[in-house]
C-alpha cells in the first residue's frame, strides 16, 4: 500500500478505487466525509432512540415502562451518543467534505491521519456501545452495563466505591479513545487551513464554514486534553486507587467539575460553531444576496471562542463558589450574548432585502435562526446566578440545550445535508419529503423540548427516572412525549428521502447558483477536486467577475495529477488502540488486563512505524 | 504553474508536518497545565503519609534537570550536524541526546522506587497520586523521546537520515526541547516551590 | 409547500408568543398548589427575590423575542422569491448598523448584570445572627436533619417556625446530592467534604415539598423531602415531642411488645439487622440509615415516597429495593407476623 501515481492520459481523468477494501484503506477526505456521515448519523439514530425510550417512560408519571437502572443508562448514553457520537462527527463529516473544496485544496494536510481519525471513532463508539450487551461477560444481573452515571459522569458517583460495575469503566475508556480521534483531526484541520490555502484564498476570503470550523479545531485541541486528564485521574482512582476524588483522603470532588466543564463549555461551542458555519454559508445562497458583515460574523465567532474559556463554572452555581466567583461567570456568561446575538442579527440582515428561496436548506437555516434565538435566550436567563438557583438541574435547563443543540445544531447539521448533498452524492434529496420533514421536525421538536420550560419551572428536576402525579407536570410531560414522537416520524421521513431519491441524478455543478469554491467542481466532485488549482482573487469567487482562475474548471485536468493511494496502517493503528482499551477495561484480573493491553501497544506501535515509514506522497 | 509545483504550494511556506506539531505542542501545554494545576491545587491537602518536605531528594534531581538540559544541548548539536550532512557527528550528537534522556528516566525509576520504599506510594495520598502521575506523565513523554531518538539513530546508521530530512530531526528536537521546558516547570513548581502544609485542616 | 406553509407560519409564531404569555399569567395566577415543587410560587425572603429577579430577566426576554422573531417574521415574508423580482442589491454589511446592534444588546445585559449581582450577594446563603441553625446531611436516598442547637434528629421532613430565618449547612455522607424546597429556596449542592449554606425565612403556614437535584444513582428520582412550616408555638411542641425520651411501650400493646422485640433481636447473615442501622434512642445506634426515634410522628416514609401508613411500611419492610430500586436496606426475611408486629413497633414511636 501506498503511494499509487494514477497514470494520466489524454482521454481519461483518475478516477477512485472501487470496493470493501478501497474504502477501508481510503485517505480521500471525500470518502473519510461520507463515513462519517453515515456513522455519525446511525448513532444519531441510536441516540434518538434511547430518547423515544426515555420520553415513553416519562410520558405518564409513575410509569413502569423501564426500570431505574435501564433509564439512568438510557439518559447517560443519551447524552454521551449525541454529543461524542452523532453532533461532532456529523460536524466532522462536513468539515472532512467540504473544508478542502472550500479552499482549494486536494485533499488534508495529513490524509492518513485522516483516515486513522475515522476509524479511531467508529471503534470507540462501537467499544461504548458494546456496554449494552457485555454485562454476561462481567459477571453482572442483566445483559446492559452500559455507562449510568450521566454524560457528565460526576464524581464521586464514579468513583468505584458508589459505581462498582463496568459501567463507569466503559465510559471512561470509550472517551479517552475519542479524544484521540478528535485531537488527531483538530490537528489535521488546523494545518490544512493554514497551509493548503489556493493561492489568493487569503484568511478573510476565506467561507464562513471553513472559518467556524478552524475556531472549532482550536477549541477541540484545547479543551480536550483537560478533559483527558479528568478522565485519566478518574481511571486511576478506580483501577489504581489513586485519591484525586477521594474525599477521605482530602480530595475534592469539585477537582472533577471544574475539569469537565473547562472542557464542557467549550464543547458546547465546539458542538454549535460548525453548525453557524453551515447556516452561513445557506443564508447568502438562498437570499441571493452575500453574508451581511462577513467579518464581524467571523470575529464574533473567534471571540465567542475565546471567551467561552471564561465561563466554565456557570454550570457549577449551585455549588456555592461564594458571590464572587458567582459575579465573574455570571459576567463572562452573559458577555458572550453579545457575539452571539450579532450573529444571529447579520444572518437576518443577509435575508433583509434578498430574493429569498425557500429551498429545503434554507427552511432548515432559517429554522435554526429562529430555535437559537429561544435557546439563547433561556440561556441568557441561566446566566443569572440566583435565578439558576431554581433552573439548574431541572427540565428548564433541557429546554435549553435542546434549543440550542437540536433547534441550532441539529437543524443546521440538516440544512447542511440538504445543501450539500447533490455535491457529495451527485444527486438531491426530494424538495417535497424534505419539506415534510422539515415541519414535522420543527413541530415535534417544539412539542418536545417548549413544555420542558414549564415542567422544569415548576419543580421538575434531571435525570429522574419518574415523578410524582401530585405535582402538576402530568400534561407538560405528556406533549413532550408526543413531541418525541412527532420527531421520530419526522427522522423515518428523511430516512424515507434517502432512500425514495437514491436514483435520481443530479449533473450541475453548481445547482443551487452558490458562491464558494465546492461549487465548481462537479457534483460529486472528481478524486483529484479540482483539475486546476484554482486562484482566487474574490470572497465569492463564483459570483464575482474574476473572482476565480480558472472560471470554471476543464473536465479534463491538463497535466498528470497524483492522488495518493490507500494504506491499511490507519485503521490497524486504530485497533491497536481499540485492544488497548479492551485490556484496560479488564482490570479486574490482572494478567489478561496486561496481556491485552501489551499486545494492542504491540500493533500500536508497530503499525505507527509501519505507517511512518511505507512510501506515501500527498 | 506545473501541477507538481502546485502540488506542494503552501500558503505559509513552511511544511505542513511543521505547523501539525506546533499545534500538538499547544494541547500539550493544556495537558501539562491541568496535570500542575491539580498538582498545586492539592498541595499541602494530604492528610496523611509523606509529603514534598518530608521526601523530595533536590539535589539528585537538580541533577537530573541539569542532565535535561545537557541533553537538549546535544539535541541541538544534532540537528546542525544533520542539517549540514556530517554523519559522524549527528550520530554521535543523537546518541549522547538519547543516552541523557535515559540516565534522566533512570534517575527518576530509582527515585520512584526510593519514595515507594519510604512509603509514599501512588496511592498512599495526595501527594502521592498527583506527583507520580505529574512525573510519570513527563516520564512517559521521556520515553516516547529516548525511541524516537533512536529510531533516528538507526536510521542515520542504514544512511537514510541526509540533509533532506533535516525536518524529521527539527521536530524531533522541538518535541524533545518541550519536554525539556515542561521538567524546567516541575522541577520549579513540585521540587523548588514548596508550599507549606495547611495546618489543621 | 412553500408559500402555504410560510403564509402559516406568522400565525404560528404569534401564537407562540400569544401562548407564552398567556401561560405565565395562567400559571402565576394559579395557586402554587396546583404546582408543590414551583420556582415561580414564592413563599420565602430569598425566592421572593430569586422570583422577582427572573421575572425581570424573563420581560427583557420576552422583549428581545418578540423583536427578533418578528423581524425575522417579516424578512421572512417581505422578501421571499416571487415571480419576476429583481436581483437584490449586493450589500455587505454596515459599520454603524455593526455597532448599534452590539451596543443594544450589551444595553440590555447591563440593565439584567445590574440586578443579578445585587441579589447575587443577597442570597448567598449568608444568615442572620439569632437564625435557626440546621444541618442537612443527604446520603443515598434520604435526608438527615439536626438541629444543634435543639438536640433534633430527623429524616426526610424538616420543620420550621414561620417568620424565623433559617441557616442550613448542607453536606453529603455520600455522593453529591442537592437540596431543593423549590417555593422556599433555590437549590444547593450537598457534597462529601464540603459543606454549603442556604439561608432563608419561610414566610407561610404549610407543608412543600421538595427533592434532590442532582443525580446522585439509581433511586435519584426517589429522594424527596417535605418542609413543614408551622407557627413558632406548634415548632415549639414539635420539638418538644422529638427531644422527649420515648414513652416505654405499654405491656398491654403485645403486637408493639412483639415488633420491639424483633427491632432489637433479628440478626441476619450479612449483619442485616435493625440495630446496625438505626437509632431509636435507648434501644439502637446505628447511624447508616435514617434516625427512627420519633418515625411514627412523620408524614411519609422512604424519603417521601411512601405515606406512612400500615400498608407502606409492611411493603418498604417486605422489599424495600422494590419500591427504592438500589436501596442500601437489604430485604430481611421476616414473616408476615414479625412485619406486622414492627409496623405496630414503629408507629408507635411517636
Amino acid at each position: 500500500m501506498g503511494t499509487t501515481t494514477i497514470p494520466h492520459t489524454e482521454t481519461t481523468a483518475p478516477v477512485a478505487p472501487t470496493g470493501v477494501w478501497s474504502w477501508i484503506t481510503t485517505t480521500d477526505h471525500k470518502r473519510i466525509g461520507v463515513l462519517y456521515g453515515v456513522t455519525a448519523f446511525i448513532f444519531f439514530l441510536l441516540g434518538g432512540f434511547e430518547a423515544l425510550i426515555i420520553r415513553l417512560q416519562l410520558g405518564s408519571p409513575n410509569n413502569t415502562l423501564v426500570s431505574a437502572e435501564v433509564y439512568n443508562q438510557l439518559f447517560t448514553m443519551h447524552g454521551t451518543t449525541m454529543v461524542f457520537l452523532a453532533i461532532m462527527p456529523l460536524s466532522a463529516a462536513f468539515f472532512n467534505f467540504i473544508i478542502p473544496l472550500q479552499i482549494g485544496a486536494r485533499d488534508v494536510a495529513f490524509p492518513r491521519l485522516n483516515a486513522f481519525s475515522y476509524w479511531v471513532f467508529l471503534l470507540a463508539g462501537l467499544f461504548i456501545n458494546f456496554s449494552f450487551v457485555a454485562g454476561p461477560l462481567f459477571g453482572a444481573n442483566g445483559l446492559s452495563v452500559a455507562p449510568n452515571g450521566g454524560w457528565f459522569g460526576y464524581a464521586n458517583l464514579t468513583s468505584v466505591q458508589y459505581s462498582p460495575g463496568p459501567n463507569i469503566d466503559f465510559w471512561v475508556l470509550g472517551l479517552q479513545i475519542l479524544g484521540i480521534a478528535s485531537l488527531a483531526a483538530g490537528f489535521n484541520f488546523i494545518t490544512t487551513i493554514i497551509n493548503l490555502r489556493a493561492p489568493g484564498m487569503k484568511l478573510m476570503r476565506m467561507p464562513v464554514f471553513t472559518w467556524m470550523s478552524f475556531v472549532t479545531q482550536f477549541l477541540i485541541i484545547t479543551a480536550f486534553p483537560v478533559i483527558t486528564i479528568g478522565l485519566v485521574f478518574l481511571l486511576f482512582d478506580r483501577v489504581f486507587g489513586t485519591t484525586f476524588y477521594n474525599v477521605a483522603a482530602g480530595g475534592d470532588v469539585l477537582l472533577w467539575q471544574h475539569l469537565f466543564w473547562l472542557f464542557g463549555h467549550p464543547e458546547v461551542y465546539i458542538l454549535i460553531l460548525p453548525a453557524m458555519g453551515i447556516v452561513s454559508e445557506v443564508l447568502p445562497t438562498f437570499s441571493h444576496k452575500p453574508l451581511f458583515g462577513y467579518a464581524v460574523v467571523v470575529y464574533s465567532g473567534v471571540l465567542i471562542g475565546v471567551v467561552g474559556w471564561g465561563v466554565w463554572a456557570h454550570h457549577m452555581f449551585a455549588t456555592g463558589l461564594g458571590p464572587i466567583a458567582d459575579s465573574v461567570f455570571s459576567a463572562s456568561t452573559m458577555l458572550i450574548a453579545v457575539p452571539t446575538g450579532v450573529k444571529i442579527f447579520n444572518w437576518i440582515a443577509t435575508m433583509w432585502g434578498g430574493r429569498l428561496e425557500f429551498k429545503t436548506a434554507m427552511l432548515f437555516a432559517v429554522g435554526f435562526v429562529s430555535m437559537f434565538i429561544i435557546g439563547g435566550l433561556s440561556g441568557v436567563m441561566h446566566a443569572s446566578p440566583p435565578a439558576d438557583l431554581q433552573q439548574t438541574d431541572t427540565y428548564f435547563v433541557v429546554a435549553h440545550f435542546h434549543y440550542v443543540l437540536f433547534g441550532g445544531a441539529i437543524l443546521g447539521l440538516f440544512a447542511g445535508m440538504y445543501y450539500w448533498w447533490p455535491k457529495v452524492f451527485g444527486r438531491r434529496l426530494r424538495e417535497g419529503l424534505g419539506k415534510t420533514h422539515f415541519w414535522l421536525l420543527l413541530i415535534g421538536m417544539n412539542l418536545t423540548f417548549f413544555p420542558m420550560h414549564f415542567s422544569g419551572l415548576l419543580g421538575m428536576p434531571r435525570r429522574i427516572y419518574t415523578y410524582g402525579a401530585d405535582l402538576g407536570l402530568n400534561t407538560f410531560n405528556l406533549i413532550s412525549t408526543i413531541g418525541a414522537v412527532v420527531t421520530a416520524v419526522a427522522l423515518l421521513v428523511f430516512v424515507y428521502n434517502i432512500w425514495a431519491s437514491r436514483h435520481d441524478r443530479e449533473t450541475e455543478a453548481n445547482p443551487w447558483n452558490a458562491a464558494t469554491l465546492e461549487w465548481s467542481v462537479s457534483s460529486p466532485p472528481p478524486v483529484y477536486n479540482f483539475a486546476v488549482i484554482p486562484t482566487v482573487q474574490s470572497r465569492l469567487p463564483l459570483w464575482v467577475a474574476d473572482g476565480v482562475t480558472p472560471a470554471t474548471q476543464p473536465s479534463v485536468p491538463p497535466a498528470p495529477i497524483h492522488v495518493p493511494g490507500g494504506s491499511h496502517w490507519p485503521p490497524l493503528t486504530a485497533v491497536g488502540i481499540l485492544i488497548m482499551g479492551v485490556g484496560a477495561l479488564l482490570h479486574h484480573a490482572f494478567l489478561p488486563s496486561l496481556i491485552t493491553a501489551l499486545f494492542g501497544l504491540a500493533v500500536t506501535v508497530v503499525s505507527i512505524y509501519r505507517w511512518a515509514f511505507e512510501p506515501f506522497e500527498v | 504553474m506545473s501541477q507538481a509545483a502546485a502540488a506542494h504550494y503552501t500558503s505559509t511556506g513552511l511544511d505542513s508536518r511543521k505547523i501539525a506539531f506546533w499545534t500538538f505542542i499547544g494541547s500539550e501545554c493544556l495537558l501539562f497545565g491541568s496535570l500542575i494545576a491539580t498538582y498545586l491545587v492539592y498541595e499541602g491537602r494530604s492528610v496523611s503519609g509523606p509529603t514534598t518536605h518530608d521526601i523530595l531528594n533536590i539535589p539528585l534531581t537538580s541533577f537530573s534537570t541539569f542532565d535535561l538540559l545537557m541533553s537538549s544541548l546535544a539535541m541541538v548539536l544534532a540537528l546542525a550536524a544533520v542539517q549540514r550532512g556530517d554523519r559522524v557527528k549527528a550520530r554521535v550528537a543523537l546518541g549522547v541526546t538519547a543516552l541523557l534522556g535515559s540516565v534522566f528516566l533512570g534517575l527518576q525509576a530509582y527515585e520512584f522506587t526510593h519514595f515507594v520504599r519510604e512509603g509514599l506510594g501512588f496511592t498512599t495520598n495526595l501527594f502521592g497520586s498527583t506527583f507520580f502521575t505529574l512525573t510519570g506523565f513527563h516520564g512517559a513523554h521521556v520515553f516516547v523521546g529516548v525511541v524516537w531518538l533512536t529510531t533516528l539513530l538507526v536510521r542515520s546508521f542504514q544512511g537514510k537520515l541526509g540533509p533532506e530530512k533535516a525536518l524529521n530531526v527539527e521536530i524531533a528536537g522541538l518535541y524533545w526541547h518541550f519536554v525539556d521546558v515542561v521538567w524546567i516547570v516541575i522541577f520549579t513548581v513540585v521540587y523548588l516551590i514548596q508550599t507549606t502544609p495547611i495546618a489543621g485542616t | 409547500m412553500g408559500r402555504a406553509s410560510i403564509r402559516y407560519a406568522p400565525a404560528a409564531r404569534w401564537a407562540t408568543v400569544v401562548a407564552l404569555g398567556a401561560a405565565v399569567a395562567v400559571l402565576t395566577a394559579c395557586s402554587g398548589d396546583s404546582y408543590p415543587q414551583s420556582t415561580l410560587h414564592p413563599l420565602s425572603d430569598q425566592t421572593s427575590a430569586i422570583d422577582a429577579l427572573y421575572r425581570h430577566v424573563f420581560w427583557w426576554a420576552v422583549l428581545v423575542f418578540v423583536v427578533v422573531q418578528t423581524t425575522l417574521l417579516v424578512t421572512l415574508i417581505r422578501f421571499r422569491n416571487r415571480p419576476g423580482a429583481a436581483e437584490p442589491r449586493q450589500i455587505h454589511g454596515s459599520t454603524l448598523v455593526e455597532i448599534t446592534w452590539t451596543l443594544a444588546p450589551a444595553a440590555i445585559i447591563i440593565a439584567i448584570a445590574i440586578p443579578t449581582i445585587r441579589t447575587i450577594f443577597e442570597v448567598s446563603g449568608a444568615a442572620p445572627a439569632g437564625a435557626l441553625q440546621v444541618d442537612v446531611i443527604g446520603h443515598q436516598w434520604w435526608w438527615e436533619f439536626r438541629y444543634p442547637e435543639l438536640g433534633v434528629v430527623t429524616a426526610n421532613e424538616l420543620h420550621l417556625p414561620q417568620g424565623r430565618p433559617v441557616a442550613l449547612k448542607i453536606s453529603s455522607a455520600d455522593v453529591i446530592h442537592s437540596f431543593w424546597a423549590p417555593r422556599l429556596s433555590g437549590k444547593r449542592d450537598a457534597m462529601p467534604g464540603r459543606i454549603t449554606r442556604l439561608a432563608f425565612t419561610p414566610d407561610s403556614l404549610g407543608t412543600y415539598l421538595g427533592q434532590c437535584a442532582e443525580y446522585c444513582g439509581d433511586s435519584h428520582a426517589n429522594m424527596r423531602l417535605r418542609v413543614m412550616v408551622s407557627s413558632p408555638a406548634d415548632f415549639q411542641a414539635w420539638v418538644t415531642a422529638q427531644t422527649a425520651a420515648p414513652a416505654p411501650s405499654d405491656s398491654t400493646q403485645t403486637l408493639v411488645l412483639a415488633g420491639e422485640d424483633a427491632f432489637e433481636k433479628i440478626r441476619q447473615p450479612g449483619n442485616h439487622s435493625c440495630i446496625a442501622c438505626h437509632t431509636i434512642a435507648g434501644v439502637s445506634g446505628g447511624v447508616i440509615g435514617p434516625n427512627l426515634t420519633h418515625v411514627g410522628s412523620r408524614t411519609t416514609i422512604a424519603a417521601g415516597v411512601l405515606p406512612n401508613d400500615s400498608a407502606a411500611i409492611a411493603r418498604w419492610l417486605h422489599d424495600p429495593s422494590a419500591v427504592k430500586p438500589g436501596s442500601l436496606m437489604p430485604t430481611i426475611d421476616l414473616t408476615d407476623q414479625e412485619i406486622a408486629a414492627l409496623v405496630a413497633y414503629l408507629q408507635s414511636k411517636k
